[in-house]
């Protein structure tokens, strides 16, 4: 039998404000532990959260962004639970009346166009960290990012295959970049993915019993624990098993699903609205404004690099998907002034090629866009062939440094002089009787010999085009 | 008699020179000394702290500083209200080496003011009780009969109130928390509206129902108090931004032409005789001083002491989950994991009336019982708010007793949680409400004091203020103190 199978996202976003959720610390990440803390994120007697405004302004953007409806009026609840991280022993989150609902995103591949719906949006606090010590068994709490705004981004179950999970998820990410809600630092854990995913026959279209895979933080975590998950679920099932509903972990390093805990272990979280906070009123007037302020997104900047620049749509749906790489690239084409395919094909290409290699996200691309736009000019003037321009670029990314001065010290600057160029194509003429006369009678592709003869006395130095432009005069006389 | 004056009276006195700070706060140190140790209102006594703020108001006054009428004036605050640098332990063993690191805004107002804390008073344990006998450290006895429990859980600041051990104190009430120990010791004890006065600060029991009050001797010092207490705070998204009147003027406006309901449910099954003559003469009091009486009626009455064990022990359950040994307050030890550490750390550090209500609460909150318990008391909520604002149509203030009986014998209903609770059923419709009640004497039954309760609309303060004073004025029980006797502590 042929099984489907059907995955639902919960995405995690570190909110980039300056300040946590309920207090004045900063929501920097790292620093020593416990620094970051003031006795309100530490849930200390008496104390009270007060909400942060940004962060409400954050949610409704990424509601706005990907076309969510805005509840006018919602509100706080807690989120009861006992462990270490979490210092009141609540989390503060949204229970039945979330910020945004009911919004929808395009993800597009191979297999087309595909709608996927957000069920919801809603902001909680982020609870903290506990360190382990392996030599002497202690555990520790860090309470730096205890209360660290989030925004929670529930999924439809609309994705069916690991590549759209990934698709949706990249959207997502390219989203909240765009307008600025979170700067999705994956390494630092500010983007972080729950998995709900269930299996059935295809053509079936009721649901499976379904698991959840828990804080996955990187889109290859994603990808490589939906693959296994639905492969065990088709295991388990065509073995005559049953999927058992439960909580599961996924080590990326190791590749291990294991079960954390069943549904009968699972919490009664007793939310209640909270009594320290009022309600979250909005009017018209300010979602009008922040919809006004909404940068332009991922979806019309693609397009608009189809139709106004002649980019490929794959080509413009790469670069737009990472908000620092499309800015580097419209930076680099304003700069240049000339064809923007040019400027792509170098993006598409080394630039990828090179981030690829060396790990590298699109935001620590080590040299500034103008760079790259000086060195398509070079190409352009005939200053450096193509092929040169391809070591500067290496060396570019390793040094950072101007692509004019790299040409210099590389020594690979073209000799574009006519004067110079006619005076070794007469010596190489001179050299060379025999091909000289092949060519005047008729026998044309000794023109490359002498090409050849003519750059290798260049050390490869002379441009190309000016020595076949001035090499065929001279020949014509 | 200087430690039964009144705080404006003292103010008064320091004034003109009669008497200095040093002087009114030593005595009520010697007075805490002599009488405390066996009346067991303060949890901790701050004698250097006191003196040294208390030479420093007399400084200030002789470098002829402006003061607040409060200068130098000796206050004991609740011992769930955050101190910075002096413990606060809510009478509760998981909290008896806590001391903050930060001030409740009520004590940094007062610090402004130059008030002199002198102590932290005794609480039923988070402030869970009506007879302070739910403290893990101590009982608080009535200075009145010292069988008998001042009430509570304010029952340390009203006692120290009327005991003579503080010219005035704070207090929180949550369901009659102020109003029925004040009702029980003879003092004036005010709510204020909900979201009037700033809970940061305030160890939190039922978040949506508390709120900080005065205790005072007589109305113009509850005036005075709140003067100094009330006021929008960014800190408390509950507090509201209204503006703060001079609470003391118009105090002696008089009430003719006041409409004053009296709710005929406050006067059903379960009053005390005595109370409830006592508190239909004040109506009659009432009435010559020119107010105009009617019964009205609070037909959810009934339903308000369930709602509010409901929605208080819901939100208690939560609040008190914060504290599990792991970040301040008490660890037990011996534990063999992580749940075992929450399990033994709460189990030993919480007496049996928290531990009753967390339960209660964790229960109306569980998945599957949240529509019929709390979802239900929220609903009733409404419908007390709603019986209130129906009655306020018609008149300006709600007269009615505090407590159905006057102070009770310690042991006497610890046993029966019910009986104890019954004891707020008057003042419970109050804090579901939002609203600002006082109490204030108005005499004796079986020579103990009787409360009488005036309830008002929201933010109508003012209006509460200038009915008691009135009726304070014309009576004057708030003169009468209890006689510390010697005799009386060989009894015991």
């Amino acid at each position: 039998m042929k099984y489907e199978t059907v995955i639902g996202l919960e995405i995690h976003a570190e909110l980039a404000t300056e300040t946590k959720i309920f207090c004045g610390c900063t929501t920097r990440f790292g620093g020593e532990e416990n620094t970051h803390c003031c006795p309100v994120c530490l849930g200390m007697p008496g104390v009270l959260p007060v909400l942060n405004r940004k962060v409400v302004e954050y949610a409704v953007k990424a509601g706005l962004a990907t076309n969510c409806k805005i509840n006018r009026f919602s509100k706080l609840d807690r989120k009861n639970y006992f462990y270490p991280d979490l210092p009141k022993a609540y989390q503060i989150s949204q229970y039945d009346l979330p910020l945004c609902k009911e919004g929808y995103l395009e993800i597009k591949g191979d297999f087309g166009s595909k709608r996927i719906g957000i069920t919801r949006i809603h902001i909680e606090e982020d609870a903290g960290k506990l360190l382990h010590d392996a030599e002497d068994g202690s555990t520790l709490v860090d309470y730096n990012r205890g209360g660290v705004p989030l925004i929670e981004i529930v999924s439809e179950p609309d994705m069916r295959s690991a590549e759209e999970a990934r698709l949706y998820a990249e959207k997502i990410k390219s989203i909240l970049e765009y307008t600025g809600v979170s700067d999705c630092r994956m390494q630092e854990g500010s983007l972080r993915f729950d998995v709900n995913l269930s299996v059935r026959p295809e053509g079936s279209s009721g649901l499976g019993t379904r698991t959840e895979i828990k804080n996955l933080n990187s889109f290859r975590a994603l990808v490589n624990a939906i693959e296994n998950e639905s492969a065990r679920q088709v295991k388990v099932l065509e073995s005559g098993g049953e999927v058992v509903q439960e909580t599961r972990k996924w080590d990326d390093v190791t590749g291990k699903n294991t079960s954390l805990r069943s549904k009968e272990e699972a919490h009664d979280y007793r939310y209640f609205p909270d009594p320290d906070l009022v309600p979250v009123v909005l009017d018209e007037e300010y979602i009008d404004r922040i919809k006004r302020e909404l940068p332009e997104l991922p979806d019309v900047r693609s397009r608009r690099y189809v139709e106004e620049w002649g980019l490929p749509e794959y080509d413009a749906g790469v670069i737009t998907a990472s908000l620092p790489l499309a800015s580097f690239f419209e930076e680099c084409v304003k700069e240049y002034g000339g064809d923007p395919k040019a400027v792509s094909n170098w993006v598409m290409g080394e630039l990828m090629r090179m981030l690829n290699e060396k790990g590298i996200e699109a935001d620590g691309i080590p040299f500034p866009a103008t760079h790259l736009a000086g060195l398509l000019r070079l190409v352009d003037d005939g200053t450096i062939s193509g092929s040169a321009a391809k070591r500067v670029f290496t060396e570019m990314f390793e040094t950072g440094e101007q692509p004019k001065v790299l040409v210099e010290r590389l020594g690979l600057s073209q000799i574009s002089d006519e004067k110079v160029l006619t005076e070794v194509i007469k010596r190489v003429m001179d050299k060379n009787p025999k091909s000289v006369e092949d060519y005047r009678s008729g026998a044309t592709k000794a023109m490359g010999f002498l090409v050849g003869q003519t750059m290798k006395e260049t050390r490869g130095k002379a441009n190309p085009a000016l020595v076949n432009k001035i090499l065929k005069q001279l020949l014509d006389e | 008699m200087i430690h039964y004056l009144t705080a404006h009276r003292l103010a008064e006195m320091m004034g003109k020179g009669e008497i200095s700070a040093r002087e009114v706060v030593g005595l009520h140190l010697e007075r805490i000394e002599e009488l405390d140790q066996h009346l067991g209102a303060y949890i901790t006594v701050e004698k250097d702290r006191a003196l040294a703020s208390a030479r420093e108001a007399d400084e200030k006054r002789r470098r002829g500083e402006k003061l607040s009428p409060l200068s130098g004036i000796p206050m004991a605050l609740k011992d769930n209200i955050c101190t910075e640098g002096i413990p606060t332990t809510c009478a509760s063993k998981i909290l008896d080496n806590f001391i903050p690191p930060y001030s409740a805004d009520v004590y940094e107002r007062l610090q402004r003011a130059g008030c002199v804390l002198i102590g932290k008073a005794n609480l039923d344990e988070f402030a869970m009780g009506s007879s302070t006998e739910n403290s893990a450290f101590k009982i608080t006895r009535n200075p009145w009969d010292e069988k008998r429990v001042p009430g509570g859980s304010s029952g340390g600041s009203a006692a120290a109130v009327a005991a003579g051990m503080a010219v005035f104190a704070l207090g929180s009430d949550t369901g009659g928390s102020i109003r029925q120990p004040s009702a029980m010791c003879g003092v004036v004890g005010m709510k204020p509206t909900y979201g009037r006065v700033s809970r940061y600060g305030l160890v939190a029991f039922a978040s949506s129902l508390d709120q900080i009050g005065p205790i005072t001797r007589d109305v113009r010092d509850c005036a005075l108090v709140l003067n100094h207490i009330c006021g929008h705070d960014r800190r408390d998204s509950t507090s509201v931004d209204v503006e703060v009147p001079d609470f003391e003027k118009g105090l002696e406006q008089g009430i003719k032409g006041m409409r004053i309901g009296i709710p005929s449910e406050y006067f059903g099954e379960g009053i005390d005789r005595g109370v409830k003559e006592r508190v239909e003469e004040a109506i009659k009091v009432l009435e010559n001083l020119g107010a105009v009486c009617d019964e009205v009626s609070l037909p959810h009455t009934e339903y308000a002491l369930p709602a509010y064990y409901i929605i208080s022990s819901a939100e208690a359950s939560s609040n008190l989950a914060r504290y599990d040994g792991i970040r301040y307050g008490r660890r037990a030890e011996g534990y063999s994991d992580l749940v075992d550490m929450f399990v033994r750390t709460r189990s030993d550090g919480f007496g049996r009336e928290v531990k009753r209500r967390i339960m209660l609460g964790t229960y109306a909150l569980s998945s599957g019982y949240y529509d019929a318990y709390y979802k239900k008391a929220q609903q009733v909520r409404t419908l007390i708010k709603e019986d209130f604002d129906r009655v306020f149509e018609g008149c300006d203030i709600i007269v009615g007793p505090t407590t159905p009986t006057v102070a009770f014998r310690a042991g006497e209903k610890t046993d029966d949680p019910l009986q104890m609770y019954l004891s707020d059923v008057y003042t419970i419709p109050v804090n579901i409400a939002g609203l600002p009640a006082l109490s204030v004497p108005c005499g004796f039954s079986e020579g103990l004091p009787v409360g009488l309760q005036f309830i008002g609309k929201p933010f109508a303060e003012s209006t509460l203020l200038r009915a008691a004073y009135a009726y304070e004025q014309s009576t004057g029980f708030h003169k009468m103190h209890p006689q510390a006797k010697e005799a009386s502590r060989d009894e015991i």
